[in-house]
């Protein structure tokens, strides 16, 4: 609840957050859902269409790195698209036109949501909340323009029939099989990184400036610093997911850079549980198999997709899985003999 | 019985065509199963979406819903403009289903992603919404892939040229301002010089554009007698309906739109499209045929076709005939079949599939009636002429396609 009214000051509820993690309920567990999962993905491609569940983890990877921002920075980015895009488009040139190979490519594209990042977090963390979201919506715009009209993006029709060059010059990357398992080495390796990230000294401080900035400045932490560090991961991170992308499906398009896909990840992010680690993880896996899925039942597709966010918005103020550990906390706060009030707010499921 | 004939079938087509049928006879796991990645919900849904799901329907049906007893399945998706949707959904019908054929609907960034993948898995690939020359250029696949209603060159070009001829060679463009509308304004641009006009000016509208004023005011003072619109969708129809508002055509010039469809007209209204001079690849009023195909689709639909939807219907119907002929659902077989027919049907006149994938057929020069002229619904085009297809289409040795020029 407290991410709603992020720069609010005056909130007392971190002080019950900081209670609850103290308690950490639900850490031990996630370690083995983790490994629960990593074996499960190992697994899964015998059952379930490769290429459909690297799809999903990109996103899932772009929506984590988003929510590393929105969930525990407080800083909702509504230009996250220019760096999943962009970063794309870089990865599709250097792997189309430079012949790099698969790492290569990857990590150019990476360098440059890096890049990116730095150069619009400099500039957007100056101001906050509406205004903050503003600026990057225009500055990301700006991107999408670039795209548009640059001459090695291929204006609406995009960078096309994208090489699957070699991984290291040569594990084939041909095989759908092979791509799905590089897709989720990076996946584990980002979700890594945001997992650290959010539970170091580095990550309490994002959260102490997204209660609270002016006390986080008057106890000495330099917010702006904290702000830019913590907007330059998350778009290093956005910026892996597209390079990823082009590496599964072979094209870099406008999509991937225009607004409405800085809006599906913030839906993405919200739907799942913003400031959790699985929400964006469960919002991006329901989202992409919702767009795959209902393509097939004809032109009823955003009319579904319209009423299940509504749906989940009444039924999950706190996203899925916000809601889910909320009430797992509940309950168990209760039958701790503690009342149904103890953890006010869970971050760490 | 049934198993002999096609066993003739197959033989008979394997001895006559192309060396690339010999490597497998016969229909792939007893169906011809057709898969269609269209806007259904989208900004081309109402030229594209569902009425292309029944046209294509009615080709089934008229093939009697079996190819020497082996069913013909369509499905059907929503690639909602997202050139991941789409190619995911083309790879995964390819991999679990073993899709055929595949349609693709409107939408050029999405039509190539189709290609590439149709290509790479060996599916044969058919777009009739998608407008890039693209398809049979730099992106073509010409053993897999055929752009079959229309492309960027032929409408531009039709338009272009059939207006100097007329006289009016003077011209002034309003572009929408990325790759596709300097595409369609290079092409008119060459089209008009070559025929002895020329372009007074030109003005670059930036992509998506609300307020033309100023732009039409421009080309309203250049005194072209042509203006030359190269956009599409909502700027067309924006576009057109603030020229209205200046009193461009009834000042006296002429009003060329390089991409309009019937349900633009539509949707603009008489008042607003008056005196548009268009190039389009079919109208449900050009002849007998297309009165007769038209009619029927209307009682299921709705609405007349558009000539993306008559071109699915036409493109899914040849597919299936070239299927019987060959006694294969191989895609290289079937496009080199294709490319022998003739392609004659209530949509196409006198069109033949190129080398390079392009389906060249009759286009026509129409000019949208005044409101009095309309005898009602749907009645909104006066045909000017038709250009035959070798003048409308892109020249094959003036094309991109290297694969196809051998």
């Amino acid at each position: 609840m407290s991410q709603s009214n992020a720069h609010s000051s005056g909130e007392l509820s971190h002080l019950a957050d900081e209670e609850s993690e103290r308690r950490t309920p639900l850490i031990a567990d996630l370690r083995l859902w983790a490994v629960i999962g990593i074996v499960a993905l190992l697994i899964a491609p015998h059952f379930i269409y490769p290429v459909m569940i690297a799809k999903v983890l990109c996103f899932a990877l772009f929506a984590a790195a988003f929510n590393l921002l929105l969930g525990f920075a407080g800083l909702l980015s509504f230009g996250h698209a220019a760096f999943f895009g962009f970063s794309a488009y870089v990865t599709g040139y250097c792997l189309q036109s430079l012949g790099f190979s698969a790492e290569l490519g990857i990590l150019a594209g990476t360098a440059t949501g890096a890049l990116l990042g730095l150069l619009i977090g400099a500039l957007a963390i100056r101001r906050q909340g509406i205004y903050f979201a503003m600026i990057t919506l225009a500055l990301s715009q700006m991107v999408y323009f670039v795209c548009l009209q640059a001459p090695f993006t291929g204006g609406e029709d995009g960078l096309q029939g994208v090489p699957r060059q070699p991984l290291f010059g040569v594990i084939d990357m041909t095989r759908n099989i092979n791509v799905y398992y590089l897709v989720l080495a990076i996946f584990c390796f980002g979700i890594f990184i945001i997992y650290r990230a959010v539970h170091s000294p580095f990550g309490q401080v994002l959260k102490s400036i997204r209660e609270n900035e002016d006390r986080a400045i008057s106890l000495g932490y330099d917010a702006d610093r904290y702000k830019l560090l913590a907007f330059v991961l998350s778009a290093t991170l956005a910026g892996l997911a597209g390079s990823t992308k082009v590496m599964i499906f072979q094209l870099a398009s406008l999509t991937d850079v225009q607004w409405q896909m800085s809006g599906e990840v913030v839906l993405m992010a919200v739907l799942g549980g913003i400031g959790t680690m699985l929400g964006p993880i469960l919002g991006a896996t329901i989202i992409i198999t919702l767009q795959n899925e209902l393509a097939q039942i004809g032109s009823l597709t955003t009319i579904v997709q319209g009423a299940v966010f509504v749906v989940c918005v009444l039924l999950f103020r706190r996203g899925i899985v916000g809601e889910l550990s909320h009430r797992w906390n509940r309950w168990r706060g209760r039958s701790d003999g503690r009342g149904g009030d103890a953890p006010r707010t869970v971050q760490e499921s | 019985m049934k198993l002999l004939r096609t066993m003739l079938l197959a033989g008979a087509a394997t001895a006559l065509a192309s060396p690339a049928l010999a490597q497998d006879g016969g229909i792939s796991d007893d169906a011809v199963k057709i898969g269609m990645l269209l806007d259904m919900s989208g900004p081309y849904s109402a030229l594209d979406g569902q009425g292309s799901v029944v046209a294509v329907q009615m080709a089934i049906d008229e093939m009697g819903g079996e190819i020497d007893g082996k069913k013909i399945e369509l499905m059907t998706a929503d690639h909602q403009n997202k050139a991941d949707i789409g190619s995911n959904l083309a790879r995964q019908w390819s991999d679990q289903n073993n899709v055929d054929l595949i349609l693709g609907g409107a939408n050029s960034g999405v039509g190539i992603a189709l290609q590439e993948v149709t290509s790479e898995k060996n599916i044969a690939y058919i777009n009739n919404g998608a407008a890039s020359a693209a398809l049979t250029n730099e992106n073509c696949a010409p053993e897999t892939g055929i752009h079959w209603t229309y492309d960027t060159d032929a409408l531009a070009n039709g338009t272009a040229v059939a207006m100097v001829k007329e006289g009016n060679d003077s011209w002034y463009f309003i572009t929408a301002d990325y790759a596709f509308g300097h595409k369609l304004e290079e092409n008119a641009m060459d089209a008009v010089k070559a025929n002895g006009g020329t372009v007074v000016g030109n003005v670059r509208a930036p992509f998506p554009t609300q307020d033309f004023s100023s732009f039409l005011l421009q080309a309203q003072g250049s005194g072209a007698k042509v203006i030359g619109l190269a956009n599409a969708g909502t700027d067309t129809q924006n576009s057109v309906k603030q020229a209205q508002e200046f009193g461009i055509v009834q000042g006296g010039q002429k009003l060329a739109s390089l991409l309009l469809f019937l349900t633009d007209v539509e949707a603009l209204g008489l008042d607003a499209s008056q005196g548009l001079t268009l190039t389009t690849g079919f109208y449900w009023d050009q002849d007998d045929m297309a009165r007769e195909w038209s009619a029927k689709f209307e009682e299921k639909h709705g609405s007349k076709p558009t000539m993306v939807q008559a071109g699915m219907y036409s493109s899914a119907l040849n597919y299936l005939k070239a299927v019987k002929e060959a006694g294969t659902d191989e895609a290289k077989a079937v496009v080199a079949k294709l490319k022998e027919m003739p392609i004659e049907d209530a949509f196409s006149r006198n069109g033949k599939v190129r080398a390079d994938g392009l389906m060249v057929h009759d286009m026509f020069l129409a000019q949208v009636k005044t409101p009095d002229e309309s005898k009602g619904n749907w009645d909104f085009y006066n045909i000017i002429r038709t250009i035959p297809g070798d003048d409308a289409f892109r020249k094959l040795e003036d094309g991109s396609c290297e694969a196809a020029k051998g």
